[in-house]
């Protein structure tokens, strides 16, 4: 199949890849731009795993073709901790709450609670779950990441952090 | 050391693997790259039994790009966890025995390539008849045989005997009979298997990264498989997405990445899609299942009769283990003074079945805390005052001579009754509100290994220098459960330093040192008895430096937060790198070697001292304890039953991570409440899974989680190092009963058959008010 030169603006770098029509971004961000800690559970859109942020907004890059994504700002797990390497809240949060067991889900998890805090910066539990719910993580049981959420939203809004 | 005065050890702290989880740093297998890395795949049969006449595969090898292809003939050794029943082959060998098993794979430059191969390779497939049922299998076992030396299409059958039930049942006052059956569901673990194997022509060495929870075992598999000496294979575990026993074994894409890498002199990945997670199982066996329990007129427990016939699937697996463990099952956490089991793991043409998280252990206990519930209202009592009678204590011996050092059941019970109300709450609220109690137990550590041994089940080396500080080699496998930050405290706490300072190799047969695996709920456990070993003796060593620099006697140092310190001097005061740095230019890197054997009991009936087959499965040196008072919400037009609150209560003996132990705990609530409530692989009359994903797949999600409220009891057990015992499959075993006994509370129906769905529930409402109409 004949390929085709794109350019993707991932965690704010340009990356020139070549591209089949078909591929879908959670291949090309894996494989061609070697960001792995985007993750494949499942290739059909059912558990969240492969959760990245098009343009601010989660998707699911393994129903998302990389094609469609050129001009878009995509952001991965990868491009979460700052420039200095600290950890964003939500990242904290999560570790400071046991809301890590496998971690397979974790990138998705952490990706789909940025996209939902912009949103909703003072969700209540209810709004959390609802957030998250396209995420399945079979370790924890959830109740850890719900309350990691709910402490990341709070450190956030007291120090105005984006 | 004394008992409790721990600095390490029952702190919560962070996973030392937790920030590359939290950044996407975590290099999972899938996630690894090699020089020249060739992608495979695998092909899998349309039908559930069929003879494979022939494979053509010519257009497939044709095809640019494509580097080998394999079959089942280029590796005839057969392998199995158990090796007495050791009946799997890498890819099928002239016969498929389920829908979806593997028949041959191909090694291409990509994945793509290698997609389009498995179209091109033709296979002549001649259908044989389809079972799907253990007992029309059973039946029909003279006309279709799944396996040509399984007679009866039975792998195993068990007969138990301990004491004497039949006259102990003569005696009862109350007595329930009942029939059970247990659903067919998967683990799900969010990431699928994935291999990658590099084998190296030139030095004859093999190394694969492996997405597995049993390296030494997944280690013996292959030399099997691969015809190879154990020495000249080397496996890694990378990060681990998850496992609850499904990696508890090896799987085909291991030996086809080996196989294929061989061939082609290149390093090979296989990774699975979820349809192929689904079909290639291992998941938990259905049961069916009839129960009889006998009480006196004390209500104390007389005898148990327990009959259990298991779906098995199309291999052996893990299937004689989990059965025996079944019939262990019913000898605790109550006293039982007469039992009898009678068993049998049948073939059937579906995907296997092997273990799942508390294995053996959710089938039976579903069936005896549902059963107690219900005698319990036949004696006019409280479900939970049933369960207090009976409990054992610690030191209890059971009649199949299991040994219980210690145990705080009463304790659980006790909590959870208090902390959810549920003696005030039971049998009072409105229709369709109701709360459920249920206890359960399991092991924690294993008595045995899989094959005739007698070595040490767990060897911990510790290498202590100004190089490395503390290094901790192991081969545990962190498969999420957290067993590498529970090391790292387990070390410092008997070397005296922090976590942070110390450094955990593991999950690697090379590297490591020996260890069975993380299964049976034994790392904690063996690990911290190998580390105590093993520090003990660098400490020795480590104390007469420390005492020398300070000038006073080895026996009145003490070593905590990074110092050595005269007891009775506290002036007399050194920093512990120092000591390290002194040992290390006077002598050298220092090591220390631990080792842990579980104690062996003999598999007997107590009564009359007799072995019996199967018995010393479920033997343990300790074992773990939880209970559950579940509360729920039926709605009687839609059928749903929503858990509203899990109230818990566990005895996991000292926790070494009260964090990570609550992680454990929560997350095997909302796991076993996927199979009570929503998770089932339904398969057509052809054997053809129909619900292999995720979406039709249902387990639960966040919307799900109920109000969780969890309590580490205070215990300790002397016999253990550090007091531990097992957190991650003790709380599986209370749920499903404790939901089911809900709903009888809610809508007074009780269920014997799982999963609850809204079908099944609105079936049985209507059929209520059918009888309530008659009379």
């Amino acid at each position: 199949m004949k390929q085709q030169l794109i350019q993707l603006d991932i965690n704010n770098q340009i990356y020139e890849v070549p591209i089949n029509n078909r591929d879908l971004l959670v291949d090309v961000i894996r494989k061609k731009v070697g960001l792995t800690g985007t993750k494949k559970g499942c290739g059909e859109g059912d558990c969240g795993a492969c959760t990245v942020l098009v343009d601010g907004a989660p998707i699911l890059s393994c129903l998302t073709l990389a094609v469609s994504c050129q001009g878009k700002k995509i952001t991965t797990i990868e491009g979460l901790a700052d420039d200095q390497g600290n950890l964003h809240p939500i990242q904290q949060s999560f570790l400071d709450h046991g809301a890590v067991q496998c971690g397979f889900c974790t990138p998705g998890m952490i990706l789909t609670t940025k996209a939902m805090l912009d949103k909703n910066p003072q969700p209540d539990d209810r709004s959390i779950k609802r957030g998250i719910a396209g995420n399945i993580c079979r370790c924890t049981g959830y109740k850890k990441i719900v309350e990691a959420i709910g402490a990341s939203a709070k450190k956030i809004t007291a120090g105005g952090i984006k | 050391m004394d008992s409790k005065n721990f600095s390490q050890v029952g702190r919560s702290v962070t996973r030392i693997d937790g920030p590359d989880k939290v950044k996407g740093n975590a290099i999972y297998t899938d996630d690894m790259v090699m020089p020249r890395m060739a992608h495979g795949k695998i092909k899998r049969s349309p039908y559930a039994h069929a003879l494979i006449n022939n494979i053509d595969y010519s257009k497939a090898l044709a095809l640019p790009g494509v580097l080998a292809v394999i079959t089942g003939k280029d590796a005839p050794n057969k392998w199995g966890i158990v090796p007495q029943t050791a009946n799997e082959v890498a890819l099928a060998v002239d016969k498929v025995r389920f829908h979806g098993e593997g028949v041959a794979a191909v090694a291409a430059l990509d994945e793509e390539t290698a997609e389009a191969a498995l179209e091109l390779i033709e296979v002549e497939y001649e259908p044989l008849p389809v079972l799907l049922d253990p007992f029309e299998s059973m039946k029909r076992a003279d006309e279709v045989l799944i396996h040509e030396n399984e007679p009866n299409n039975i792998l195993h059958q068990g007969e138990q005997l301990f004491g004497d039930p039949d006259q102990a049942f003569a005696r009862c006052k109350y007595i329930l009979e009942k029939d059970f059956y247990t659903s067919y569901v998967n683990h799900a673990f969010l990431e699928p298997q994935s291999s990658l194997a590099s084998y190296d022509p030139q030095s004859e060495q093999l190394q694969l990264w492996s997405s597995n929870q049993v390296p030494h075992y997944l280690h013996r598999q292959l030399s099997i498989v691969m015809e190879m000496p154990m020495n000249k294979i080397r496996v890694t575990l990378p990060a681990v997405g998850g496992g609850f026993g499904g990696k508890g074994e090896a799987c085909s894409s291991d030996f086809c990445a080996a196989l294929l890498s061989r061939k082609t002199g290149r390093p090979v990945r296989v990774t699975y899609d979820r349809y192929e997670v689904f079909v290639t199982n291992k998941g938990r066996h259905p049961c069916y299942m009839k129960m009889k329990i006998g009480l006196d007129e004390d209500g104390l427990i007389q005898a148990v009769d327990f009959d259990n016939t298991m779906d098995g699937g199309a291999y052996a697996g893990w299937g004689m283990v989990v059965m025996f463990y079944t019939t262990s099952m019913i000898h605790l956490p109550y006293r039982v003074p007469n039992a009898r089991a009678n068993v049998r793991r049948v073939y059937t043409n579906k995907p296997t079945c092997g273990a799942m998280r508390g294995l053996g252990g959710v089938q039976p206990r579903y069936a005896m805390e549902c059963m107690l519930d219900e005698l319990a209202e036949m004696m006019g009592i409280s479900a939970y005052e049933l369960k207090m009678k009976n409990a054992v204590e610690s030191g209890y011996r059971s009649v199949s001579n299991l040994y219980v050092p210690h145990t705080e059941y009463k304790k659980c019970l006790q909590t959870v009754v208090e902390n959810s109300g549920y003696l005030e709450k039971h049998g009072k609220q409105p229709f369709g509100k109701g709360i459920g109690l249920a206890g359960g137990y399991y092991i924690s550590g294993t008595a045995y290994t899989l094959y005739l041994s007698y070595k040490p089940h767990t060897t911990v080396l510790i290498r202590v220098d100004t190089e490395g500080g503390v290094t901790v080699h192991c081969a545990a496998a962190d498969i999420g459960q957290g067993c590498n930050t529970v090391i790292a405290q387990m070390a410092a706490e008997v070397l005296g330093v922090h976590y942070e300072d110390v450094h955990v190799v593991s999950g690697d047969t090379e590297l490591g040192t020996f260890d069975l695996g993380s299964f049976a709920s034994r790392v904690t456990y063996a690990s911290g008895a190998a580390i105590k070993e093993a520090a003990g003796q660098i400490n020795e060593k480590l104390f007469e430096v420390a005492a020398g620099m300070l000038n006073c006697r080895a026996d009145q140092l003490k070593v905590k937060d990074r110092y050595f310190t005269s007891v009775f001097e506290p002036r007399k005061t050194i920093e512990w790198e120092k000591v390290v740095d002194v040992y290390t230019n006077t002598v050298g890197t220092l090591t220390g070697i631990g080792h842990f054997s579980p104690p062996r009991l003999k598999g007997i009936d107590l009564t009359r001292g007799e072995r019996v087959q199967g018995a010393n499965i479920g033997h343990s040196p300790t074992f773990g304890f939880s209970a559950q008072a579940i509360e729920v919400d039926v709605d009687v037009k839609t059928g749903k039953i929503r858990v509203v609150k899990v109230t818990e209560a566990g005895d996991c003996g000292q926790a070494v991570n009260p964090m990570s132990v609550e992680g454990q705990v929560e997350g095997s609530i909302m796991f076993t409440m996927g199979q009570a409530l929503y998770e089932e692989m339904l398969l057509d009359e052809d054997g053809r899974m129909m619900n292999a994903c995720l979406h039709h797949y249902k387990v639960p999600t966040v919307m799900e989680l109920p109000e969780m409220n969890t309590t580490i009891v205070d215990s300790y057990d002397p016999t253990a190092p550090f007091g531990v015992k097992e957190s991650g499959e003790g709380p599986v075993q209370p749920t499903i009963p404790a939901i089911v006994n809900a709903v009888y509370d809610a809508i007074g129906i009780r269920f014997t058959e799982l999963p609850l769905s809204p079908e099944k529930v609105l079936k049985a409402l209507k059929e209520k008010q059918e009888i309530k109409g008659k009379l």
